[in-house]
């Protein structure tokens, strides 16, 4: 067992741990913490695989700018353990974590079988995930859907000032 | 390290993501969990992208670059959803004074 993976379970279990702890704490503020750490030990995975660029667009944008919106607006709303609305109907948990827990079982007895799922993924070299490669990727083949997501950011901005006004 | 772990180890957040979709009735909670199958799905885009750049990286060095730019506009739109989506959640807050997602059938009328 060498060191990446090591790192590897490491961080699988930091994912895992992670997401269980988004879904099952009782105060928001708590699951955007354990959502952020999800989102570190995502990152660490694409490091893993030497996407740097991805890596450290993915703490950027969302473990920063994303979860700091969502922490702004729980804070905003001063929202909290006590006022969570907690589900009545104790058939809907088990319903989802049936519906949940199938899909994971169906993906995982579909895939397990198949004869790429055992080829090999480049760890910690390639060049393929550099800021060089990407860049150029991006303002040659892609600068057009690179340019309409400037008008997607400009629309989303436009709509959540329209939307927040009041009495609009 | 095989591909099958990075595929079971995306599927099993995607599935925690859809469990805390269907049984959380807060609706940040709710959002959040679509951003963690958003992420499982970079996740494994970024693996794919990386197994077959073990096969292909010896004759074309930057072989499937085009998963992880992919990636990076997965990123650009779930940017885009949430300004809007909190905007909403705000909106609805300041409404109904509560963020139940059972709320939203206010809006019929």
């Amino acid at each position: 067992m060498n060191v990446i993976e090591i790192l590897f379970w490491f961080l699988s279990v930091m994912a895992l741990g992670g997401a269980v702890m988004v879904v099952s704490s009782k105060s928001p503020v708590h699951s955007i913490l354990y959502l952020i750490l999800t989102f570190f030990a995502i990152s660490g995975h694409y490091i893993l695989m030497n996407a740097q660029f991805l890596a450290i667009v993915n703490i950027i944008v969302y473990a920063g700018a994303i979860m700091v919106l969502f922490l702004f607006v729980v804070m905003l709303m001063n929202l909290n353990a006590d006022s969570e609305p907690h589900q009545k109907n104790k058939w809907i948990l088990y319903i989802g974590g049936i519906a949940g827990g199938s899909l994971l079982l169906i993906i995982v007895a579909a895939l397990k079988q198949t004869a790429a799922a055992t080829q090999l993924v480049q760890m910690n070299s390639g060049n393929t995930g550099l800021i060089k490669n990407l860049g150029m990727l991006l303002f040659t083949d892609y600068v057009f859907p690179f340019e309409i997501s400037s008008i997607l950011f400009l629309s989303a901005m436009i709509g959540a000032v329209i939307i927040s006004k009041k009495e609009a | 390290m095989p591909v099958y772990y990075y595929i079971f180890l995306a599927v099993a957040l995607f599935s925690i993501g859809v469990i805390g979709v269907l049984i959380r009735r807060n609706m940040i909670i709710i959002f959040m969990c679509v951003e963690l199958m958003l992420n499982a799905a970079n996740l494994l885009l970024v693996a794919f992208s990386k197994m077959h750049q073990q096969v292909l990286g010896d004759i074309k060095p930057t072989a499937a670059s085009d998963a992880q730019v992919f990636v990076f506009f997965i990123m650009v739109v779930a940017a885009a959803e949430v300004t809007v989506g909190l905007a909403i959640i705000v909106m609805l807050y300041r409404n109904t004074h509560s963020v139940d997602v059972n709320f939203l059938n206010r809006l019929k009328n």
